[in-house]
């Protein structure tokens, strides 16, 4: 896009004016996607609490289901006083909600919604964004710091305590889908899930599944949400770091929360459910191929369909964590910690390493029933042709991802003393797709 | 205990600044306006000191310059969550100075209404200590039930907060037509949402976490600072005045089945639908005491079935009013009766005129709040409101 | 009533009176005496009064001139213990007979010791008939006012108490 812009603006003016445009035009689209997003998620929220707990929730505001009752609440927020404490710091107790809410921002950059629908594609990207939403925490610790209330900085100081503690098992269980892929690209890692769902790097292994489930754990401790929102613990600390906050400020740290709360989901479904790639590959025929630029409406289509689909799986995952708020009491502090240190950093370890074990040894993934349902004859082809020894297979050189290839080729040496001797019986079964895994290993035995 | 704690969750390395935090009386979780003062040394607290008297209406020296049927909205407002059987220990208190006899049906009456009373207490205090850990949801699913108890409530007696309704001498009226088959209904379905509460609150793994070992009260200690009802049951002391009380008391209850809810060899009676106690709880700690008050729901939903048998059944009046300037006997009374939150009691001096010269009013709440800086010492502030929502205080009934 | 007699046997001039045939029996103990008997009543396994339920002191004041022939009582106040036992399952009720003001002196407060020691019930209840009814426990480790702000002037429950015209400018009457 900046390229198009630069050419239309060479003639008269520097690249960097449509470097300009350019980010503007992303910001702009991004700013709408957090602040609309956050708006959406206030009034899911109310509306998902209200029917957890026997009520209706908005119903007036808007028509019907009182879907502009948030921007309500924001206008009488935006009406407030705008009161800062006596005690208080006064330029930190003003920076504090916007550095929260820029860490929250920022993050959105580097998120793909779609195939190649990200405002800034970084090779990095999954870095990044734990990176940047690491620092929203420190909007909360000047929140804290700066009000000039103990209630605050007893808020603060958990938050510090908390996140630091739970950017280590995230951060491990984030990794598990980067070494499976072989890149931090969060747009590469989303392409190489494509297909049906059994490509999801969820259903990868055993040790992907729980480490989804790790992540998710640690990801509602890092936002601060329930039973993890011991910063702002209503019941303890009055409101935690934002008890001196009224009016748009109060607000500001809400977007950021509900901010936060969409990137890690979405960073869920990117890593671990596929992205924007549904469980059935219904407009695969539509979509760009791998490295193709040119502009096409079916590629436009399937990206649209791909946004959707995302935006579903994510929103999937903040009700859920809304559904685990309204239903979970509180833990206490230590409680928080000892979670962390003593369950969530082993077990994400644990899986990382048997993540590693697995790649290592080229286990069957839940991605290899792909060649089977769909490439039947393959199978026959292996048992048909036993003696040949076939330098490389070259369909399972396409399919298996980078990184495997080089540690399959490393197994299959250990393999190789046993190669022919057992393949014959295993072709009698050959339907059967258990065996036909095994067949598949067979053949890598082959090489 | 304190030295258990530490151990457990902070080892102190670097001598630290404490500090003192107000919590309250604007304060989300001290059920109304309590004060804590809070010594703390980063999370830990050191010291509490409650502060107490925001609430203070002078009802005693009230009580000094009205007629005791007047002084009967006045008690509604101690306890106003349990507002019927704040009425009911003034009526009876009166009821032993004037040696005033009821007949069957009013007893009966005073038993369906007072023990609903205490389902729609310990509801409220179910709820609200699930608001002190952190979870809202069933908060609200108390109320919901509660609220069909304050509509059985302004059915009988037209107010649903403060009811006036039993007074010296009777009630104020009978119950109205079709009463009895509405509250059967209502204890009909309540009956398996205790159950969901239990599944939400008392088994709760977090929960759990959060209650078992905490706010250890010893029976010795409970006894020695007063506290009664649920908090006292709650460390094992076998009393109930519904029991053990004065026989004026007790007669109410004569031929009902009833068991005092107290754990005896591990167990508790009544507690066969429901899990065991978890191995981490401890006898005379928060989950002790919340587990007490939900059983006692279920044996007031017991009791409010075999009363409205016997009511049905019963001969004589529901009992009339005393006039409302009946002339008092000279001498002095003091009677205690099972309040949801702990023994009610309510002494009368009278010196012969309609007036008393004396009303003084024994809180249940003002004795269990008073064990709390002996139970708050040496824990993170996380457990105050744990702790000091288990011992369920109402602030009206402590500052009177 | 055996208790009584047994009290006045243990304590001899310590129990100045009972009164058996009201509807609560009481027992009239004198200051001196009061710790003493209430520890006894406390330790004695066949008594074991393990709980204080309530502490209260009843003013009876300098009756009005135009009533005071219907009056029978000299002013004076009492203090007024019901203990009841978890175990045995009774109840008691103890008095105390104190001068409405220490030597006559109005403002000094009439004192007794305190039995906070023996049942902690009765720090935060002596607070409370101190604070409203202004009794003077000697010994209580933290004798602040509970209830009305600390720097109230008078004790409410005295019978001639008049309210304050004015506290920190809110008015009073």
């Amino acid at each position: 896009m900046a390229d198009n812009l630069n050419s239309l603006f060479s003639a008269s003016a520097g690249h960097w004016l449509g470097f300009i445009i350019t980010a503007l035009i992303h910001i702009f689209l991004l700013i709408n996607v957090v602040a609309v997003g956050a708006l959406l998620f206030i009034w899911m929220e109310r509306k998902v609490s209200g029917r957890i707990q026997d009520r209706l929730g908005p119903t007036r505001v808007g028509g019907r289901f009182g879907w502009l009752q948030t921007l309500a609440d924001g206008l009488k927020l935006i009406t407030k006083e705008d009161l800062i404490p006596g005690a208080a710091d006064s330029l930190l107790f003003r920076m504090a909600p916007y550095l929260s809410f820029a860490a929250s921002f920022t993050a959105f950059l580097a998120l793909p919604f779609a195939a190649g629908w990200v405002g800034r594609e970084i090779n990095t990207s999954v870095f990044f964004i734990l990176a940047i939403l690491g620092l929203e925490v420190f909007g909360v610790i000047l929140a804290g710091y700066a009000s000039g209330s103990k209630w605050s900085l007893f808020g603060g100081m958990r938050e510090a305590a908390q996140v630091v503690s739970y950017e280590v098992p995230l951060g491990l269980c984030v990794i598990i889908p980067v070494m499976i892929c072989g890149t931090m690209n969060l747009v590469t890692i989303g392409e190489m899930q494509r297909g049906t769902v059994n490509n999801w790097l969820i259903f990868h292994d055993p040790f992907t599944f729980f480490a989804f489930w790790v992540y998710f754990t640690c990801a509602m401790a890092s936002v601060n949400r329930a039973p993890f929102d011991l910063a702002e613990a209503e019941s303890e600390l009055v409101a935690g770091f934002h008890t001196e906050y009224s009016g748009l400020r109060w607000s500001i740290f809400f977007m950021a929360e509900y901010g936060s709360m969409f990137v890690v989901s979405a960073l869920a479904v990117i890593l671990f459910f596929g992205g924007w790639n549904g469980p059935i590959p219904i407009f695969a025929g539509l979509a760009y191929e791998a490295g193709e630029t040119a502009f096409s409406w079916g590629g436009y289509f399937a990206n649209l369909a791909g946004c959707l689909n995302f935006l579903l799986k994510t929103v999937i995952g903040v009700t859920v964590m809304m559904w685990v708020r309204w239903t979970l009491p509180r833990l206490r502090i230590d409680q928080v910690i000892t979670m962390c240190w003593k369950y969530c950093v082993p077990i994400s370890a644990a899986c990382f390493v048997g993540v590693l074990v697995w790649q290592t040894l080229a286990l069957p993934t839940a991605a290899d029933l792909d060649r089977i349902t769909i490439r039947e004859n393959w199978v026959l082809v292996a048992f048909e042709e036993p003696e040949v020894n076939n330098p490389a297979d070259p369909e399972v050189e396409t399919t298996v991802p980078e990184t495997n290839e080089a540690e399959s080729g490393e197994a299959a040496e250990s393999a190789s003393a046993v190669e022919s001797s057992t393949t014959q019986p295993v072709a009698n079964v050959a339907e059967d797709g258990q065996v036909a895994i095994e067949a598949k290993r067979q053949s890598g035995g082959r090489q | 205990m304190a030295t258990q704690v530490d151990d457990k969750i902070v080892e102190f390395d670097v001598r630290t600044d404490e500090m003192l935090v107000n919590m309250g009386p604007q304060h989300p979780s001290t059920h109304g306006v309590l004060r804590l003062v809070l010594r703390t040394d980063g999370e830990i607290v050191s010291e509490v000191t409650p502060h107490i008297g925001y609430l203070h209406r002078c009802a005693e020296k009230i009580g000094e310059n009205v007629t005791p049927r007047q002084w009967i909205p006045y008690t509604d407002r101690m306890d106003y969550l349990a507002a019927m059987n704040m009425n009911l220990g003034w009526a009876m208190c009166v009821e032993k100075l004037l040696d005033h006899q009821l007949s069957e049906k009013a007893k009966h009456l005073r038993v369906i209404i007072s023990e609903l009373g205490r389902i729609a207490s310990h509801l409220v205090g179910m709820g609200t200590y699930g608001l002190d850990l952190g979870t809202f949801s069933p908060f609200l699913y108390a109320f919901r039930e509660r609220e069909k108890i304050l509509d059985l409530f302004e059915d009988v007696c037209g107010a649903r907060l403060t009811y006036s309704y039993i007074t010296p001498g009777g009630c104020t009226a009978d119950l109205p037509d079709g009463w009895l088959e509405n509250c059967e209904q209502f204890l009909q379905q309540l009956e398996p949402v205790i159950s969901e509460y239990h599944t939400l609150l008392t088994t709760n793994a977090i929960f759990i976490k959060r209650t078992c070992g905490i706010g250890l009260l010893t029976p010795e200690m409970a006894l020695d600072y007063g506290c009664t009802g649920p908090v006292l049951r709650g460390s094992g002391v076998d009393y109930d005045l519904r029991r053990d009380g004065e026989e004026r008391y007790t007669e109410m209850y004569d031929g009902y089945a009833f068991e005092v809810i107290v754990q005896k060899d591990g167990n508790y009676p009544r507690d066969h639908d429901y899990p065991s106690v978890p191995v981490d709880a401890v006898l005379g700690d928060c989950w002790h005491r919340f587990y007490v008050r939900m059983l006692e729901v279920m044996q007031a939903i017991d009791l409010v079935r075999q009363a409205m048998d016997r009511y049905r059944s019963a001969e004589g009046d529901w009992g009339i009013p005393i006039k409302l300037t009946q002339k008092l006997p000279k001498g002095e009374v003091y009677l205690e009766t099972e309040a949801p939150k702990g023994q009610m009691g309510f002494y009368l001096v009278s010196d012969g005129s309609p007036i008393p010269w004396r009303v003084r009013a024994r809180s249940s709440s003002f004795s269990n709040l008073s064990v709390t800086h002996e139970l708050c010492r040496g824990i993170p502030i996380a457990d105050v409101p744990a702790v000091v929502g288990s011992l369920d205080v109402v602030m009206g009934e402590i500052d009177r | 009533m055996s208790l009584v007699a047994d009290l006045k046997k243990k304590f001899g001039d310590k129990i100045l009176a009972e009164k058996l045939d009201v509807i609560d029996p009481w027992i009239e103990v004198s200051v001196e005496g009061l710790c003493e008997v209430a520890t006894y009543l406390k330790d004695e396994p066949s008594l074991a009064f393990d709980m204080l339920n309530c502490i209260t002191a009843v003013d009876y004041c300098e009756p009005d001139p135009k009533k005071a022939k219907k009056v029978d009582w000299e002013p004076h106040l009492e203090v007024v213990y019901h203990l009841s036992s978890t175990t045995r399952k009774h109840t008691l009720v103890l008095k105390l007979m104190l001068p409405r003001w220490k030597n006559d002196q109005e403002g000094e407060l009439p004192e007794v010791s305190t039995v906070s020691g023996i049942w902690s019930t009765a720090d935060w209840h002596e607070r409370e008939v101190y604070d409203l009814s202004g009794v003077h426990f000697v010994g209580h480790p933290n004798l602040r006012r509970i209830l009305c702000p600390e720097d109230w002037v008078g004790y409410p429950l005295r019978k001639d108490y008049e309210m304050p015209l004015d506290y920190h400018g809110i008015r009073g009457r």
